[in-house]
């Protein structure tokens, strides 16, 4: 009769069984739908809920799907390119914020996150008025088309990695720094050598920040892409205002994949033993 | 740190690329959308133009959004679904945030991961996969079959009427929850987890109950967290557009929905500009609101 008379510690909060049957519930809720949808896109049914077999044959499907094709390998073209121009951008922003003191610093700082704070949708109609307005070439071969997706995509994810870099940065020790200097390293030499080392996990970290968040970003492409340019978002999106099919659903679950894949590539960067804070 | 006038060449490669970048394709973006928020539509050889807008600083754009019942009834919608949107957030992520505070310490940062993981799959993918979780043929109305016929209840009143839990509020709002739910989490197990545990220990010792600790102890001091996780789940909820979208149909219509109908469908651009500056004020305000509380506490303290 131990189990049951045990006398429960009153601050142990996680061991209630009551507590952890929420936590395991909310758990359950917040995956089900993601792990049922990847799990249906192996039923070998078109309509039905119910299991029908294993088939990859919607996988076959989405992979004939030249127009999926096409908008997936849009989505990892743009994520690619910017991945290198956000983590250039958000790594030069992270060093000066980390490095000097300047006038009107903190307003500065609200202005890096103003990207961040204001509502995705104004930013994806700010970026469609912008470029009617101003006359950006359409029409550009491939993947020069892409183009205005990319810059609108640049401009709100280099903040995020300004953010991560900075914070790797927090725990610089000035004083190596410094030592570089004082033993004739020129600036450049001190970055490469002494900075850049010690920056990598966070650029890293921020790099992959940066991929995922071109990958997923739906509101905004979906205001800067034209029938030309179809992210892969975009693409689901159109299929989805038809229909609930399990060729989306396969789709889904490739996306679905790579994110996590870069999720856990993010986890083992900036897991402390791996992060060389020597 | 080191002034910016020691190292001035270092300085400026450093600010200009980020500068310039977020003042030409955001800042500037932005403002052509104020612009036209105090815009019309041009009239050209005395007919009303689809496609040229002309800034004449009229105000009739925000008169509109605020003063034509069509949108009031809109935006308060807005509110309201945000609003209890967040306040669900908060009722489940509590529970949740506080598990994962009071867990041991290995467990802690696997816990944490598997609630913000979901954070990571695409919005999208995410508020897709709940139609097929409410839709009249979707595993809800399956499972309640399921129980219905298990129970014999169709034979009593007949075969099973599958509920509609799509394109409506309940689905908006259930979606808005599912898929800001991490937002909610982050702050409150940072607060949470700084909470000193002997306050507790003490309120108990005194002769509190559990409840009055919690209501007394527990929730005052954890309140810059719920502040925090209310404004985190808030904002980007009465932004949202997808889940409304996708999840509203044609009768729960958000804010965002309006705007994008403006951009896309009506192309009405300098009404669209005037809501979606509307909002954006909205959001600066709550944060203002917040750095001003922020503020007072800490000069109190």
């Amino acid at each position: 009769m131990r189990g049951l008379r045990r006398r429960v510690d009153p601050l142990d909060y996680a061991g209630r069984v009551w507590m952890r049957t929420f936590f395991g519930m909310v758990f359950i809720l917040l995956y089900a739908p993601v792990v049922l949808m990847m799990a249906f896109s192996f039923n070998d049914s078109k309509r039905n809920i119910v299991w029908r077999g294993f088939t990859t044959k919607y996988y076959e499907k989405a992979w004939n799907n030249d127009g999926l094709i096409e908008a997936f390998i849009n989505s990892l073209t743009i994520a690619a390119i910017n991945t290198v121009v956000a983590t250039t951008l958000g790594a030069m922003v992270a060093l000066l914020l980390w490095r000097f003191r300047f006038p009107f610093k903190s307003a500065y700082e609200g202005f890096m996150a103003l990207p961040i704070v204001i509502p995705e949708i104004c930013m994806g109609v700010a970026m469609l008025a912008f470029f009617s307005r101003i006359g950006w070439p359409t029409g550009m071969p491939w993947p020069l088309n892409l183009s205005a997706i990319i810059v609108a995509h640049v401009a709100f994810s280099f903040p995020f990695v300004a953010i991560v870099v900075r914070a790797r940065m927090a725990g610089f020790n000035r004083e190596l720094e410094e030592a570089s200097r004082d033993l004739g390293a020129t600036e450049w030499q001190t970055f490469r050598h002494v900075i850049f080392p010690y920056m990598r996990p966070g650029l890293v970290a921020g790099a992959l920040l940066a991929f995922t968040l071109s990958l997923d970003d739906f509101v905004i492409t979906f205001f800067t892409s034209g029938p030309e340019t179809v992210t892969f978002p975009v693409k689901v999106y159109s299929m989805v205002r038809f229909s609930v099919t399990p060729e989306v659903n396969a789709a889904s679950t490739v996306l679905v994949v790579i994110t996590l894949i870069v999720a856990a590539l993010m986890l083992r960067v900036q897991r402390p033993d791996h992060a060389g804070a020597q | 740190m080191e002034s910016f006038r020691k190292n001035q060449r270092v300085f400026w490669t450093l600010a200009s690329p980020g500068s310039f970048w977020l003042l030409f394709f955001f800042l500037v973006p932005l403002g052509i959308v104020w612009m036209l928020s105090f815009g019309e539509k041009a009239v050209i050889d005395g007919k009303i133009s689809i496609t040229e807008t002309e800034i004449t600083w009229t105000l009739a754009n925000y008169v509109r959004a605020l003063a034509d019942p069509v949108y009031l009834v809109i935006i308060w919608k807005s509110v309201w679904i945000s609003a209890l949107a967040t306040i669900l957030c908060l009722v489940i992520a509590y529970p949740v945030a506080f598990v994962i505070s009071f867990a041991s310490r290995r467990w802690q940062p696997w816990l944490l991961l598997a609630v913000i993981l979901p954070f990571w799959i695409n919005l999208l993918i995410r508020t897709y996969a709940l139609i097929a979780v409410f839709r009249t043929r979707g595993y809800v109305n399956f499972t309640l079959e399921w129980i219905y016929d298990a129970l014999w209840l169709d034979r009593l009143f007949g075969p099973f009427e599958p509920l509609e839990l799509l394109y409506n509020d309940f689905a908006v709002v259930a979606g808005l929850v599912y898929v800001f739910m991490p937002f909610m989490v982050l702050p409150l197990y940072a607060s949470i987890e700084r909470l000193d545990r002997s306050m507790l220990e003490a309120s108990l010792d005194l002769g509190a109950s559990q409840m009055a600790t919690f209501l007394r102890v527990t929730v005052p001091l954890t309140m810059p967290g719920i502040v925090s996780g209310l404004i985190l789940v808030f904002i980007p909820c009465l932004g949202s557009f997808l889940t409304a979208d996708l999840l509203g149909g044609t009768n729960a219509t958000m804010i965002g929905n309006v705007i994008e109908r403006q951009f896309k469908a009506a192309n009405d651009w300098p009404f669209g500009s005037a809501l979606s500056f509307l909002l954006m004020y909205v959001t600066f305000g709550i944060l203002a609101l917040r750095a001003l509380l922020t503020r007072d506490a800490e000069t109190r303290a």
